[in-house]
């Protein structure tokens, strides 16, 4: 994905001179995940920014250039370090369109790597999508593989508003996928059906995209369930209707996120669900998730983030209410 | 090893040209056009009693809670008229006589300030941000508008406006670092009014001046007399020159002072002294300057006259514009609404439908009064 993610970012740098990238460490070093590897080199250093260590004023000024017509994309080291910076999110680039009624918008991105799986320190495992997602103005998307990954990025920083992308860090090195020659875009605000099934619905996103589709496998073979597995790839706005839809077919739904359970993603995805189907639910809806703790440290990490034996405790579950 | 000396003990200065008893250092005298000082001066006055026409129509529910300019309309006029039109204005929110002076129409501001979000709308083209609530917050977008000129090659500086309290957040040291660093055409303009709500200067910093923050991040740092106009507008000037030249950035330390309440909300009789408040307004910056006008026999007749009317004609227009249509809350939250928002609108339209509110200010008994930070609420 890491690969997939540069090629995108270099498509849309060729494409658009406008486009800029700036954060700690992304030019002369890529990125510390390498995701923006060789861009420095290839469109020069006041494209590419080195810029001081400082959260709020990378997006800050990013917000200023947004505002003078750039469509800069900053890189947040990780996705722990973005309350730094989350006070210029929140008071001003998911605001600025509503606050000049018009006259001026953020078109940028906030490139943020989230998740566990990859045996960090504190902050630099944990997964905050819900902070953004919560915001109105806001866009949050959340690639899960290489494909869509280099299709979304290049949506997001073609989107008007401002996106909020998270990418999985155990996604980052994880499997590859042929991607075409040429450059393409996926519709933001859209899910994808990976799987599709008729006796529950398994929602995911990101890193947990690949759980719930092995979970989805366990149950085809041991208990003769078809399981839908969607990935939402956008968090905000959702894709209600994809989440009715399929919930309206199998009657049942099981959420699976890293992050914790309270007040999370899957609090929305599941009062979406009961606004638009309840009368189709066979079963309570479902999650699984990380617990509500603050951080567990990389040595517990496996006991926290749901795993495919998780998931299918709790589709058997629902499948047997 | 001995102990060297890295950089030599720094200097700030202080720059005064026309001093509270009228005192006038000719040396010093910046040659501003007659036009520019009669304009200059016809907006101090206009933005002074702007300022007491708020006053009354926050008192009467007209408008919510805003903040008062009284006593700095030097420190933020002498700096703004430098600015071409084409320049890029950042302000906070205590900046009403410069935004007057940049363009914004009376009215706007009063719509701001009466909960309309059509205040917070720049005219097409104009190179203003809106106001800005958070604390220093709109000082690094000052530097990334710079940085984004320079990346296109405009000519092109751009003025922040901020308070001494700023001065303690992270933004404003993650601003001036940046703006160092990448050497841009920005001047920051600090209107240190001495006191941020109820916290005087001496418990926001221990530092002499403020001008000085500036040095750490090789930046000059220049303290002015803020209520001097002739002094603001000299050291603006000088910035901004640099900055155009591509000196990279500044900062001016403009010492004045907050006449009246931090906002409308605010009792500073809680916190500081009348005599303080006394001795400060003999310092005013507007009698010092048209008693220089006087001596340059450039005064004219009629400004506060004018001025009243300019006022009356943009309330007039402010109360015939402020009519909320609820409805249009939801048109500037995407480019397109997704949805759900649509959905939320369309429910909206219903419950309207069903039972019309009365868009307008209502009259008679004044509502409660807005909450804003630095309001005691539920005081006796």
């Amino acid at each position: 994905m890491v690969r997939a993610l540069n090629l995108a970012l270099r498509e849309e740098m060729e494409r658009d001179p406008d486009v800029l990238v700036i954060g700690e460490d992304v030019g002369v070093d890529g990125g510390v995940f390498r995701v923006t590897d060789d861009l420095q080199r290839r469109f020069g250093s006041r494209r590419v920014i080195d810029s001081p260590l400082a959260e709020a004023a990378i997006i800050g000024t990013s917000v200023g250039m947004a505002l003078y017509g750039l469509k800069p994309v900053c890189e947040i080291q990780f996705s722990g370090f973005g309350f730094q910076g989350f006070h210029q999110i929140e008071n001003h680039v998911a605001r600025y369109r509503t606050r000049s009624q018009g006259r001026f918008h953020c078109q940028m991105v906030i490139r943020m790597p989230y998740g566990g799986g990859v045996r960090a320190l504190e902050h630099h495992t944990e997964s905050e999508e819900q902070f953004y997602a919560h915001i109105p103005g806001l866009k949050m998307v959340i690639p899960s593989g290489p494909r869509n990954a280099r299709a979304l990025l290049a949506a997001a920083i073609r989107d008007p508003d401002p996106v909020v992308f998270f990418e999985a860090k155990a996604l980052y090195h994880a499997g590859k996928e042929e991607v075409p020659e040429a450059s393409e875009t996926l519709p933001l605000g859209r899910a994808r059906l990976v799987r599709e099934g008729r006796d529950l619905t398994l929602v995911a996103y990101g890193a947990m995209v690949r759980v719930a589709g092995e979970a989805a496998e366990v149950l085809a073979a041991e208990d003769r369930v078809e399981c839908e597995v969607i990935d939402l790839l956008t968090l905000s706005p959702l894709d209600r209707e994809t989440l009715a839809a399929s919930v309206r077919k199998t009657g049942r739904a099981v959420i699976v996120h890293e992050a914790p359970r309270s007040f999370g993603p899957g609090a929305e995805i599941a009062a979406s669900i009961m606004e638009s189907a309840f009368l189709s639910l066979e079963a309570p809806i479902r999650r699984v998730t990380g617990y509500d703790v603050a951080f567990v440290g990389f040595a517990r990490e496996k006991a926290n983030v749901p795993d495919v034996g998780r998931v299918v405790a709790a589709a058997r579950e629902t499948l047997a209410f | 090893m001995p102990r060297t000396v890295l950089e030599p003990r720094f200097s700030v200065e202080y720059l005064s040209i026309l001093d509270s008893d009228g005192n006038l250092d000719t040396s010093l005298e910046p040659e501003i056009p007659p036009e520019t000082l009669r304009r200059l001066y016809r907006t101090m006055v206009l933005g002074r009693r702007l300022d007491e026409r708020m006053l009354r129509l926050q008192r009467q529910g007209r408008i919510g809670t805003f903040a008062p300019i009284k006593g700095q309309e030097a420190s933020q006029l002498g700096s703004a008229c430098v600015l071409r039109p084409t320049d890029w204005m950042v302000p906070s929110f205590r900046e009403t006589a410069a935004m007057v002076w940049r363009g914004w129409p009376i009215e706007k501001i009063l719509l701001f300030f009466a909960g309309f979000l059509e205040g917070g709308q720049p005219a097409p083209g104009q190179p203003d941000l809106p106001i800005t609530i958070p604390v220093a917050t709109q000082l690094p977008h000052a530097v990334g508008l710079a940085y984004a000129a320079r990346y296109r090659g405009d000519d092109v500086v751009v003025m922040a406006f901020f308070g001494d309290g700023a001065t303690s957040e992270g933004d404003f040291h993650e601003a001036l670092n940046f703006a160092g660093v990448w050497h841009v055409p920005v001047v920051f303009v600090c209107q240190n009014n001495q006191w941020a709500i109820s916290v005087p200067l001496k418990k926001q910093t221990h530092s002499r001046t403020l001008a000085q923050k500036a040095l750490a991040y090789g930046i000059p740092g220049l303290q002015v007399d803020g209520n001097d106009v002739l002094a603001v507008y000299a050291a603006s000037r000088e910035a901004v020159e640099r900055a155009r030249g591509g000196g990279g950035p500044s900062m001016i330390e403009c010492v004045t002072y907050r006449l009246a309440m931090h906002t409308t909300a605010d009792d500073p009789s809680k916190y500081r002294s009348e005599d303080e408040v006394r001795e400060w307004e003999r310092k005013d910056p507007v009698t010092r300057f048209r008693s220089y006008l006087e001596k340059k026999n450039l005064l004219e007749d009629g400004v506060e006259a004018w001025a009243d009317g300019e006022i009356a004609a943009a309330v007039q227009r402010f109360e015939a514009l402020a009519v909320a249509d609820p409805l249009t809350m939801f048109d500037h939250v995407f480019a397109e609404p997704p949805p759900h928002l649509l959905a939320q609108r369309a429910d909206l339209a219903a419950r309207l439908q069903a039972a019309p509110p009365d868009g307008r200010a209502p009259s008679g008994a004044p509502p409660a009064p807005t909450p804003m930070r630095g309001q005691r609420v539920g005081r006796p």
